[in-house]
């Protein structure tokens, strides 16, 4: 079961079914005598730096591909609907608005004031629970979890259904379902990380336990809302929770663009330590991460990317599940490459969803989780299925 | 380049599993830490790689009381082999080894030529660099365990832990890994199962029983009937290895009538096996 990555361009595939690179370079470069295990018998090693990254694709390379695939779902995203656009069109927009002076004709208006916002928050929302669920993957060392396992997405439900339903935070207006959710999110992140804390250590099953008991009780106490409330506000919360970026405007742009960019630089800091934790808690202390700190501010730091995207645009299922899976498999698991990948793929996969879910029962409005599901289950399951034996199946 | 054990204790859960241990390895030398299951052997490496804080006592590194390190730093003094897999996640081999790399390494800085080329070493040196591109979760038991012992080679300590990193590998692979790490020329301290295993590596070996030292010497002098029993309350046969002179340790059936007589006789050495003795 061992399939070589298709490489572009100059690497010759040139590994062999035993996996073993050939073709020693002719006077391959010796070892360095930096280090003291020196050995006799050991044969010429065959490895320039080519014959090195030839394992994988080379990120400069993925990522390039990434970001154009984001520019082109991105285009698509802002040209196509009720009243269809060219790519010239869009980007002639763009590039007036950007520099300054807005047409303010109708496809002006359209991208800029309409479209433009909408799929800019889709990608940063993509991007985030993306990044979010890698992390909280290797945080509780467990595929099957998202970055709604630790309560966030149940405890953000109860504040934004108390704002939908009993008008909490009324004097805050557009921003009142915001400002209840992100207070519940960060209210149920206080109580898991609370409850599932031992000393001063955090083990992955009692975060998933806690997290789980957490989320069924928040649950319920959203449901017993739902229960109290009105029919028609009831119809509000549930197209809520089923996440829309049908609100989507210029100002709700920035907190979780900063939040995801602060994200990012923290986590890519990180890159190496996510790689000794990702062996597990033990032998991650002993490549020298301090594990307790570092779950402890993973905890944080995704909690609060999720919270963040549940509070502008609901609770959007699958995507922090299946697009780091896709992204693992497309690149491997060294999160050096995984994180920046999986910000460019997650951001693509959110702003199609996105366009699918407005387009596709026109005029009426899908909701994106459902498009998500459907496009993750299938691709997840097939990508399963062609690698066995990273979800433990015996060979 | 040694390492020291000063009354070391270690309490779990409010129970105390290990109690005031004195341990010394010396330079280069390869320690053997034996005994019975949950006599606190885990217990002392980890409270020596840092997953558990000593209640009392100290470890001491060269004279250095570990806490006053950095974890950073003692991951670059001292190196871990354990059993684990990482089935979650698709690492290459040759991702697998770097790796190891981590405590030398800052935020953001990339994998240097230097970082390849001790990664490539380190699989030569095990003999796995023609693994080098396979998939870690692909790799037999054995060939997992190499790889990770070249993972701590590429770490460059010059102590090396070793938790019974022999377990559930065929006898080849047992002496392999064993001969690999013996002639690194680093400090070892190992855990290990197989007693007379340990007396072919090993120049001095620690038996525990139940979180407390119960002896301490070259393996000739501590791997005897008597320590057995009063260790492992397992009544043994001890030979001479024909090649080595080591112990070689044969368990007796626990049944009356199977052959053996009671406890404490040492065994006829010479009798037991014909060949090449030195």
């Amino acid at each position: 079961m061992r399939e070589d990555d298709t490489r572009p361009g100059s690497a010759q595939p040139d590994t062999r079914p035993g996996g073993s690179p050939s073709v020693p370079a002719a006077a391959a470069p010796e070892q360095t005598a930096a280090h003291r295990h020196t050995v006799g018998e050991s044969r010429a090693p065959q490895s320039g730096p080519a014959a090195r990254r030839r394992d994988r694709i080379p990120l400069p390379v993925v990522l390039t591909a990434c970001l154009l695939f984001l520019l082109v779902t991105m285009t698509a995203g802002v040209a196509i609907g009720s009243v269809p656009l060219s790519p010239a069109q869009v980007w002639h927009v763009v590039a007036a608005s950007v520099a300054g002076h807005a047409p303010n004709s109708v496809a002006g208006i359209i991208v800029w004031q309409i479209r433009l916002p909408r799929v800019l928050l889709a990608a940063v929302v993509g991007a985030a629970l993306t990044t979010a669920g890698s992390v909280v993957q290797v945080l509780v060392r467990n595929a099957l979890a998202d970055p709604f396992l630790l309560g966030v997405s149940s405890g953000a439900s109860v504040g934004a259904t108390a704002v939908l339903l009993l008008g909490a935070f009324a004097s805050l207006g557009q921003w009142a379902i915001s400002v209840g959710s992100v207070l519940g999110a960060l209210g149920a992140m206080a109580a898991v990380f609370l409850v599932s804390r031992t000393g001063s250590s955090l083990s992955p099953t009692q975060l998933i336990l806690c997290g789980v008991v957490m989320s069924a009780l928040f649950e319920s106490v959203t449901s017993f809302l739902i229960f109290r409330g009105n029919p028609q506000a009831t119809q509000t919360v549930l197209f809520w929770l089923l996440g829309s970026f049908g609100l989507a405007s210029w100002n709700q742009l920035p907190i979780p663009a900063a939040a995801l960019a602060a994200a990012m630089i923290y986590l890519m800091a990180q890159g190496r330590t996510l790689n000794a934790l990702a062996m597990g808690s033990e032998p991650a202390a002993s490549l020298g991460v301090d594990v307790h700190r570092l779950r402890r501010n993973l905890f944080v730091v995704t909690s609060l990317m999720a919270g963040v995207a549940v509070a502008v645009s609901g609770i959007i299922g699958f995507v922090g599940l299946v697009v780091p899976h896709i992204v693992r498999l497309m690149v491997g698991s060294d999160h050096r490459r995984v994180l920046p990948t999986g910000a460019l793929f997650g951001a693509s996969f959110m702003v199609l969803g996105d366009l699918l879910a407005r387009t596709i029962v026109a005029p009426q409005e899908m909701p994106i989780g459902v498009i998500t599901a459907f496009i993750g289950a299938p691709t997840l399951i097939v990508l399963i299925r062609r690698r066995p034996y990273l979800y433990g199946a015996t060979q | 380049m040694s390492l020291r054990l000063d009354e070391l204790s270690v309490d779990i859960g409010g129970r105390r599993i290990v109690d005031a241990i004195d341990l010394a390895v010396g330079d280069q030398e390869f320690a053997g830490l034996v005994g019975p299951n949950g006599s606190g052997k885990s217990t002392i490496l980890k409270a020596i790689y840092r997953v558990h804080r000593p209640s009392a006592g100290r470890v001491l590194l060269d004279g250095t009381d570990l806490l006053s390190l950095s974890h950073r730093d003692t991951a670059r003094r001292i190196a871990v082999v354990t059993q684990e897999s990482a089935s979650e996640f698709d690492f290459t081999v040759r991702e697998m080894v770097m790796i190891g790399r981590t405590p030398h390494k800052r935020s953001f800085e990339r994998d240097a030529d230097a970082d390849h080329d001790i990664v490539d070493h380190a699989m030569e040196r095990v003999g796995c660099g023609r693994l080098a591109s396979r998939r870690f979760n692909t790799l037999s038991g054995g060939e997992k365990q190499l790889v990770l012992v070249a993972r701590a080679l590429a770490q460059q300590a010059d102590h090396l832990i070793l938790d019974e990193p022999t377990n559930h590998l065929d006898i080849r692979h047992q002496v392999e890994i064993l001969e690999i790490v013996s002639g690194l020329g680093v400090t070892v301290l190992a855990a290990l199962h197989d007693l007379s295993l340990a007396a072919l590596f090993c120049q001095a070996i620690h038996v525990l029983r139940a979180g407390r030292l119960v002896a301490a010497g070259p393996p000739a002098a501590v791997l005897t009937p008597e320590t057995i029993l009063q260790a492992y309350g397992a009544e043994v046969l001890v030979i001479d290895h024909p090649d080595t002179g080591t112990p070689h340790l044969i368990p007796r059936r626990i049944q009356p009538g199977t052959g053996g007589h009671s406890a404490g006789g040492t065994a006829p050495a010479e009798s037991a096996r014909p060949g090449r003795s030195s």
